[in-house]
Order: structure tokens, then C-alpha cells, then sequence
């Protein structure tokens, strides 16, 4: 049985089509990273396979159970973005009073070390950093030792330093050989964390595969360079799959690097900093969302 | 699979402690909610204590006990339901608590508890002081009956705080509260008796929730009342069915925008 499930999944706020006819099967284990840009629509399959929301059409299933069904729930860890918790409480009455949600808890002083809260046991939440804050959501997620752990964009607002170490600690949850399902829009964060990616994009899924897979997907190289006052019209009928200008820095997907390259140099473009690499998943990401503007 | 959900005693008892907590902890709450009726004791209360009642045995500082137990605990059922919900409702705590296997039950009923603790305890420092301070002299019977009618009668509060709960904003949900509380506590008659207040709202005042408790209070102690008990509690029936009405659609309303 999987561990969760979307099937044919519709979601529509109102006139808005969050999700359209979305089929996921996670199964018990995976590591499983839902990317997309915002609004694609990975907030409202988490908020679905949860039971916060139900879907317009189609169905969504945990441990092949209503979302609701406490049986189901008292399986899972959830992380939610932005969800508050009181403020009066200290971290170690918290974490005990979700402990008691659960069957089969983790030992008090084992979620808060998975958290790195150590020092801040006895701290109201109040006192608690943004950071500090987040990991004490993590406590409070992997606190009932679940089989599943949703995380949504739990990395969200936090200093490189920070979401590095924070990812280690979900890199540790996972050895457990426990089922992660996380959302992000950090592709390094899916790279390192997951053996499947799913992307997400305007309420459906365009791809579905491991890191590698999907990098292989796109185009090879990625052409890089400083230009000033470039538009998209002085790339158009360039060989290449995507386009970013950002400021000056501008970067293309291509399979014919050389060939981008001969015809940059005889439009005469004033370029400098040039860089050919290998694409990313960042780069496969980024080829896979961009719309055709035509 | 055995052993699926948590035991329910356990978790009741780990959540009505972090309610109780969660109160106790914010002095705008529990301070206000222990002190203020003492405070009022003591300004209105004490100075004309030993007066007695027009027509009747009993004196001003009996009576005003009995006023201010009833307006003690219908204001901690009001504002720790109000706001409580209100605030966690603004944090989207309500969202993350539906993710948990935490039945909904227990939850309700965790904050039941402590509200009627945080009530019980206002009266336990009310009691006393009003012994000592006002010179009240009630029988055991008179203690026991003035306590379970205030606690009992105290229910369309709990509705009426839910109510504000849902239909108000985290940051309005206080002065909503006091904006409906403070002015129909004195239009009922809990801070100076009714035959002082301008007729017009003496005409009103029967109608309202708050003084239906009171009579029950009054009445609890000796005082004369206008209707009897009977009339009284089916007054405050009738206004806890038409305040959980609200309560529910409220609660209807924010499911339907936040969880369907």
C-alpha cells in the first residue's frame, strides 16, 4: 500500500484551478521532493494528501486511508509553513504535549536534539529566534516518530548556514528509513535530499523522476555571461531551450553550445565573464517551468 | 496494525495542562481575570458592606458577592474562548492542530476543563476575601448553591465566546469582548443595582443574558429577584441554544473558506 496518494486530483479555489487531474503515488520509504516555483501548486497537494483540504475531483489517500482518519494521521509528522504555535508554552512542554498526540513517541530529549534545540529546552517559544522557531516545528514533526514526514518548505526564511545544518537533520530522519515527502522551491535542497523529484508547475505535474533523470532531460550546457542592456530579442533564434537575464548575468540552455556562442559573437554582443558548464538541476528546473512566451 | 492512536486519557490530561498554561501564563489573562472582581469588591463592595438591601434581610456586601462571582466567571468563559480562539485562529495554529491525530473532542473539552478551573479559581479568591473583607456570612448550602448555579449558568458564555472567536480578528477579538461585556455587566445591574440605572436601560435589562445569571446569583444568596429561578434558567437556555447557534455557523463559515 502506498503511503500516500493523489489520484486524479482536481483543486479549484473558486474560478482558480490550483491543482488539475494531479496522480501521485508515494510509497513507503521514498524521500520525495515536490519542486516547483510558487504558486505551482505544492502547498495544495501537501494541504490534500493531509486532509486540510479536500480535493474538487478525485481523491486523495494516506496509507490508502481518508486524510482524516486519525489512524492515518497518528502516522504522520506534519511541518507546515508558517503555522504558529503559543507562544507561553516552553519548548519541552510542547513537544511533549504533541508526544502524547502520537501511539509511539519519540523520547522527549531525542526530538529536541533532532532539532538542535538542546539549549533552548526551556525557553518559552516566545523567545525563540525565526530559526530556532523552525527547528522547534521539525521537534514537533518527528517528535511522534512517524512513518511519514511532510515538511513544507521547511527551509524557508532561513540563513544558508542554517538550511544547510537543517537539511542534515532531514538527511538524518531519512537514514531512518523513514518516508519524506518535502516541498521546496531550493532546488540544491531536492539534489541532496531526495531520490525523486516531482515537479510541479501551474497545478500539474511535469516530471517525475530521480535528480539525474530529470537533468537529463534538458539540455547539456549552460552558456553564461555579463551583458549590459540585453533583451529577450537579441537571443531570439538562438538553439537554446532556455533564457534568464537577471540585471546583467544572463544564462542558456543549449544542446549547441558552439553554435550559440558563433552567433552571439557575429551579432556583436558586447558580453564578458563568458562560462560554458555543465546544466544543473537548477538549469533542468529552470528549462522545464520556463513558458514558451509564444 | 496495533496500537494505531494514542491513548485518550493521557493526551486530555497533557492538553488541558497546556491550556491551563497557556492562560496562566499571560497576566493580561490571568492577573486581570483573578484581581479585577477584587478590585471591584473593594472599591464598590466594601464601603457600604454592612448596608442592607431594600427589602430584605441580606446586605450590600452579600449582594455584591454574588455580583461579582457571576460577572468573574462569565468574563473568563467569555475571554478565554474569545480570545483564545481568535489568536489561534490569526497564527493559523487551527491548522497545524488538524494535522495532528489530536481528536477535535478533546481538544473542545481540554478547554471546557480549563475554563471551568480558571472559574473555580476566581471564585476561590473571591470567596474569602468577600468573607474577610465584606463581611459575608453565608450558610454551606448558600456557598454550595451560589457556586453551582454561577459555574452551571455560565454555559452561553462558553457559546458567546466561541462565537466572537470565530467571527472576530486576533486583534479585535479584545475589544470586541469588552465592547459587548463591560457596558451589558452594568446595563444588567452586576456593578450598581438596577433601580440606579436610567429607566431606559432598565427596561432592556431583563432581556439581557448577563442579568438572567445574575438573578440566579442573587437569588443563590437571599437577595429578591423579579422572576423566579425557573424563568431565569430558561432565559439563560435560550440564549446558550441561540449563541451555539452562532458559534456553529461561525465555526461552519471559516471551515468551509479554510479547510474544504
Amino acid at each position: 500500500m502506498p503511503a500516500a496518494e493523489l489520484i486524479d486530483a482536481t483543486k479549484k479555489y473558486g474560478e482558480i484551478e490550483a491543482l488539475i487531474g494531479v496522480t501521485i503515488r508515494i510509497e513507503l520509504g521514498e524521500v520525495v521532493a515536490m519542486l516547483g516555483p510558487n504558486g505551482a501548486g505544492k502547498t495544495t497537494s501537501i494541504s490534500l494528501l493531509l486532509g486540510l483540504r479536500k480535493p474538487t475531483s478525485g481523491q486523495a489517500l494516506l496509507f490508502g486511508l481518508n486524510p482524516n482518519d486519525l489512524h492515518a494521521r497518528s502516522r504522520v509528522g506534519v511541518m507546515l509553513q508558517e503555522s504558529g504555535v503559543p507562544a507561553m508554552l516552553k519548548v519541552e512542554e510542547i513537544v511533549d504535549l504533541f508526544r502524547s498526540y502520537y501511539p509511539k513517541p519519540m523520547p522527549r530529549e531525542r526530538a529536541i536534539a533532532m532539532a538542535g534545540l538542546e539549549d533552548k529546552a526551556g525557553a518559552l517559544v516566545k523567545e525563540l529566534s525565526g530559526g530556532q522557531r523552525q527547528r522547534l516545528y521539525f521537534a514537533l514533526a518527528v517528535c511522534g516518530d512517524p512513518e511519514v514526514l511532510f515538511l513544507d518548505e521547511p527551509t524557508v526564511g532561513m540563513d544558508v548556514e542554517g538550511r544547510r545544518a537543517f537539511i542534515d537533520r532531514i538527511a538524518e530522519f531519512a537514514t531512518l528509513g523513514r518516508t519524506i515527502v518535502l516541498t521546496t522551491h531550493y532546488l540544491e535542497e531536492a539534489d541532496q535530499l531526495a531520490k525523486r523529484v516531482i515537479v510541479i508547475d501551474r497545478g500539474e505535474v511535469i516530471a517525475d523522476a530521480t535528480p539525474d533523470e530529470i537533468k537529463s532531460k534538458v539540455a547539456g550546457k549552460r552558456v553564461r555571461f555579463l551583458a549590459t542592456g540585453l533583451t529577450d530579442k537579441d537571443l531570439d533564434g538562438l538553439p537554446v531551450s532556455a533564457t534568464s537575464i537577471e540585471g546583467r548575468t544572463v544564462q542558456l540552455l543549449t544542446n549547441q553550445p558552439e553554435l550559440v556562442l558563433r552567433e552571439l559573437f557575429r551579432r556583436g554582443l558586447e558580453i564578458s565573464d563568458l562560462e560554458v558548464s555543465g546544466a544543473d538541476l537548477e538549469d533542468a528546473f529552470v528549462a522545464l517551468t520556463t513558458h514558451k512566451s509564444t | 496494525m496495533a496500537a494505531a492512536l494514542a491513548p485518550t486519557w493521557p493526551m486530555l490530561a497533557n492538553q488541558t495542562r497546556a491550556e491551563f498554561l497557556k492562560l496562566w501564563r499571560v497576566p493580561a489573562f490571568s492577573a486581570t481575570s483573578l484581581a479585577l472582581p477584587i478590585v471591584f469588591y473593594t472599591f464598590i463592595g466594601i464601603g457600604q458592606s454592612s448596608q442592607h438591601i431594600q427589602g430584605s434581610h441580606i446586605t450590600f456586601g452579600t449582594y455584591f458577592l454574588a455580583s461579582m462571582s457571576v460577572y468573574a466567571v462569565a468574563n473568563v468563559m467569555i475571554f478565554s474562548f474569545g480570545i483564545s480562539v481568535a489568536t489561534e485562529r490569526g497564527m493559523k495554529m487551527d491548522v497545524l492542530m488538524r494535522a495532528t491525530p489530536l481528536p477535535p473532542l478533546v481538544y473542545l473539552l481540554s478547554r471546557c476543563i480549563t475554563a471551568i478551573v480558571f472559574a473555580a479559581l476566581t471564585l476561590v479568591v473571591l470567596f474569602p476575601f468577600a468573607t474577610v473583607a465584606g463581611g459575608v456570612r453565608l450558610d454551606a448550602s448558600e456557598w454550595l448553591t451560589l457556586s453551582y448555579r454561577v459555574l452551571l449558568g455560565s454555559i452561553p458564555f462558553i457559546a458567546l465566546g466561541f462565537a466572537i472567536g470565530y467571527l472576530s480578528g486576533p486583534n479585535s477579538a479584545v475589544a470586541v469582548v469588552n465592547l459587548i461585556y463591560l457596558p451589558t455587566a452594568f446595563a444588567s445591574g452586576l456593578f450598581f443595582p438596577r433601580q440606579l440605572l436610567p429607566e431606559i436601560i432598565q427596561t432592556i435589562s431583563p432581556y439581557l443574558p448577563l442579568y438572567r445569571y445574575g438573578q440566579l446569583a442573587w437569588d443563590a444568596v437571599g437577595a429578591p429577584t423579579s422572576d423566579s429561578v425557573a424563568t431565569d434558567w430558561l432565559y439563560l437556555a435560550a440564549y446558550a441554544a441561540a449563541f451555539f447557534a452562532i458559534a456553529l455557523w461561525a465555526f461552519r463559515r471559516e471551515e468551509s473558506r479554510k479547510f474544504s
